[in-house]
């Protein structure tokens, strides 16, 4: 469409032409009204003048008869400025007054009409006046008419009219050129909103809407959508590195069992050996499943995929029961494993995925914090630490917070080294000879920033404590407002 | 963990181990030839017969008129899919149990599966080991009637008392050693697999990667079999744990 009919059909200029409508109209109707209302009132004042006049002029008529009338109208009458009147008899034949011509049969009729009239003095025959008039009947048959020039009242009603046609039709005039400026104004900031949107629809992710600095809405807005467009350039960055990642990583063990199947085949040579190497190919697959669903899930929390999932359940339930899951494992290892979480917490999220979190990071103490010979006999020399090797699992609220942590006293990891153990597949070096897929603190870190929170790793001095800092969840806090949980103890 | 290996059991061991087992007749609805067939010759193998389905409408309509133990059904099928099939069975008042194969393997499929009508939910890929034990499992239950006491042997557990013994002798459990033992002995003389435990004695799917439940499997067996002349507690390689009476 053309620029201009571009500019015609926006928000902003139906918005204005509407409200000059409006405001047109309003103000026409206030002019009509002031106009109709200053008439009536000089009207009123005529009537009233034109009253009091026959009033008195009765009243004269009363006292002194005819001839004291007739000298009173011509008195009166004979004054600049004075009212018009005209003294006839009943028959119709004048008897005094200032009135030259009048409208045929004004007289017969009683009561108040307007009527052109003219002076009796006036020389131009030509020119014809309004008048409001008023007719009353005297006793003794006499007809006076006594009225007032109506030219002001009319005088006075033109110029509102014609002011008011006038200021109206600047009103709009202005209305639409002010309209138009300021519509083409708001367009061209819109165009160029449209034109970055469109540029990053067309690849270019980069883009960001621009912020004309006067704080209005429509900054507000391009604030926001810039927000907006950070967030989206950064989960696709991200997207693209899941896939980077998934294909490199799925190619290792995915190239290492086909090693393995085509070792088999050139080498083996009776049935068990063939039958050992199918059944070393079909682990390594199982274990390449296992990957693959992990770095799905992993994949998944990322994306946000997973937010659907979500109910309200107790985070302290989840310690209890992930801790008595994995405290025989812990023992045949020769630690201890215990839970502190006297108090209920709860909290909204995905419960499948915080038990898988909180259990990758209790099997990663468990791994990590063992003593270093799971053959140590009692008597033997005491671990690392000097002491007995403990795990911690730990839930509590603090503040809109509610802390998952898994406290260990192993070696820990050190300072340097904690982002990059979050990262998929690292296996720091004090680890390498641990089974495992290296993917349990990608998890963990992966669930809890799906949940708006994260996953710190600190040093529990000595150990490492993993601690899952995840949000409440507004419905969940008016839970807890409830009494703590009765616990029940590990066994 | 050494992941014990998971594979087609070979006859021999398997009916050795299920000496339970009655032949079962089992409806497979599987667009996918390939698996379709791998599961009609692996149950063959282990006594049962399968019979085939290639899409929705056919599974249906076999379901509907044939006597099936176990219908196993994957749920993305042509023409109709799986749930869809099972819906519309138990709208027809037919409770022939189902298992549902996926490979959508989220908690929210699974919960939709079994809200349609679902017994079971194994999501792809599975080992055959895992689909024979959940199937034996859904097929036995279909008879059962609820039992108060659990008898293997000279191993008996109440439930509603929990109290456990074995040769008139008490034995001292901890609560979840005793639902495991409960599900062991409910499920007596049947494969149970390591995630069939995980779900149904700790209400868990996921994975965890490390032999966590044989450790809780190992400490039950010390306090229930341990100076017993007669093991009940019988690992299954390639497939699980079960209880039995060994004679």
């Amino acid at each position: 469409m053309t620029a201009l009919g571009k500019l015609f059909r926006t928000t902003t200029f139906k918005l204005t032409l509407v409200y000059l409508t409006v405001f047109a109209l309003f103000a026409a109707f206030l002019l009509a009204y002031f106009a109709w209302n200053t008439r009536r009132l000089v009207t009123q004042q005529i009537v009233a003048t034109v009253d009091a006049e026959i009033s008195g002029l009765s009243d004269l008529y009363q006292q002194g008869g005819i001839r004291r009338l007739i000298f009173s109208i011509d008195d009166r009458g004979s004054r600049p400025g004075s009212s018009l009147y005209l003294l006839t008899t009943a028959a119709g034949e004048g008897v005094t007054g200032n009135i030259g011509s009048l409208t045929t049969g004004i007289l017969d009729k009683s009561g108040w009409t307007e009527t052109a009239y003219r002076r009796i003095d006036e020389s131009d025959t030509a020119a014809e006046h309004q008048a409001l008039v008023r007719v009353v009947q005297l006793p003794g048959g006499f007809r006076l008419l006594v009225g007032r020039d109506l030219q002001e009242r009319e005088r006075l009603h033109d110029i509102i009219i014609s002011a008011g046609r006038w200021s109206i039709a600047i009103v709009v005039v202005l209305g639409i050129a002010g309209g138009f400026f300021v519509t083409r104004r708001v367009l061209k900031r819109v165009d160029a909103m449209t034109g970055t949107t469109q540029r990053i629809m067309r690849g270019d992710l980069s883009g960001r809407l621009p912020i004309a600095g006067t704080n209005d809405e429509l900054d507000r807005l391009a604030g926001n959508l810039n927000v907006m467009l950070e967030r989206i350039e950064a989960l696709m960055h991200g997207l693209k590195e899941v896939t980077d990642n998934i294909a490199h990583d799925l190619k290792t063990p995915l190239t290492r069992l086909r090693n393995r199947a085509e070792e088999a085949l050139r080498m083996a040579e009776d049935e068990s050996q063939y039958r050992a190497a199918l059944e070393g190919t079909i682990e390594e697959s199982d274990g390449l499943i296992r990957t693959f669903n992990a770095l799905l899930m992993i994949a998944r929390a990322e994306s946000g995929q997973a937010r659907d999932g979500m109910t309200t359940f107790d985070a302290a339930e989840i310690a209890h029961g992930i801790g008595e899951l994995y405290e025989p494992l812990a023992d045949d290892k020769g630690i201890t494993l215990r839970v502190e979480a006297p108090d209920a917490a709860p909290m909204r999220g995905n419960r499948e995925l915080i038990s898988q979190a909180l259990a990758n990071l209790v099997d990663n103490a468990i791994k990590y914090a063992a003593p270093e010979s799971t053959t140590l006999a009692p008597d033997q020399s005491p671990p690392v630490n000097g002491a007995q090797p403990e795990i911690v699992v730990k839930a509590v609220g603090e503040g809109d917070r509610i802390l998952l942590t898994v406290a260990d006293t192993g070696p820990g990891i050190p300072t340097d080294d904690r982002s990059r153990a979050v990262e998929r597949f690292v296996r720091l070096e004090q680890s390498r000879s641990q089974p495992g897929s290296g993917l349990g603190l990608s998890l963990a870190n992966a669930v809890a920033r799906l949940h708006g929170g994260e996953l710190r790793l600190e040093d529990n001095q000595p150990g490492l404590r993993s601690v899952l800092a995840l949000p409440r969840g507004e419905s969940a806090v008016a839970a807890s407002q409830s009494a703590p949980r009765e616990g029940v103890p590990i066994p | 963990m050494t992941i014990a290996t998971q594979g087609v059991p070979t006859p021999r061991t398997h009916k050795k181990d299920q000496d339970s087992e009655v032949a079962m007749r089992l409806l497979i609805i599987e667009d996918d030839r390939d698996a379709a067939d791998y599961l009609v010759k692996a149950f063959r193998e282990v006594g049962h017969v399968a019979e085939l389905a290639t899409d929705g409408e056919e599974g249906l309509a076999h379901a509907l008129d044939g006597q099936y133990d176990v219908l196993i059904v994957d749920r993305m099928l042509p023409k109709l899919d799986g749930l869809s099939v099972i819906g519309t069975l138990r709208s027809k008042g037919n409770e022939t149990p189902a298992l549902i194969l996926s490979a959508l393997a989220q908690v929210d499929d699974r919960v939709k599966g079994l809200r349609a009508g679902g017994d079971d939910y194994l999501p792809k890929p599975y080992s055959f080991a895992e689909l024979l034990a959940r199937i034996e499992v859904l097929a036995r239950r279909r008879g059962g009637r609820e039992e108060m006491v659990y008898r293997v042997a000279d191993l008996e557990l109440d439930r509603l008392s929990h109290q456990v013994k074995r040769a008139a002798d008490e034995i001292i459990l901890q609560p979840r050693e005793f639902r495991l033992l409960e599900y062991l002995m409910k499920h007596a003389g049947q494969v149970v697999t390591r995630t069939m435990l995980l779900e149904n004695v700790w209400d868990y799917h996921f994975d965890p990667q490390t032999n966590v439940i044989d450790v809780h499997i190992s400490r039950l067996r010390s306090k229930i079999d341990k100076g017993f002349s007669q093991q009940l507690l019988h690992t299954v390689r390639g497939a699980g744990y079960m209880i039995r009476d060994g004679r």
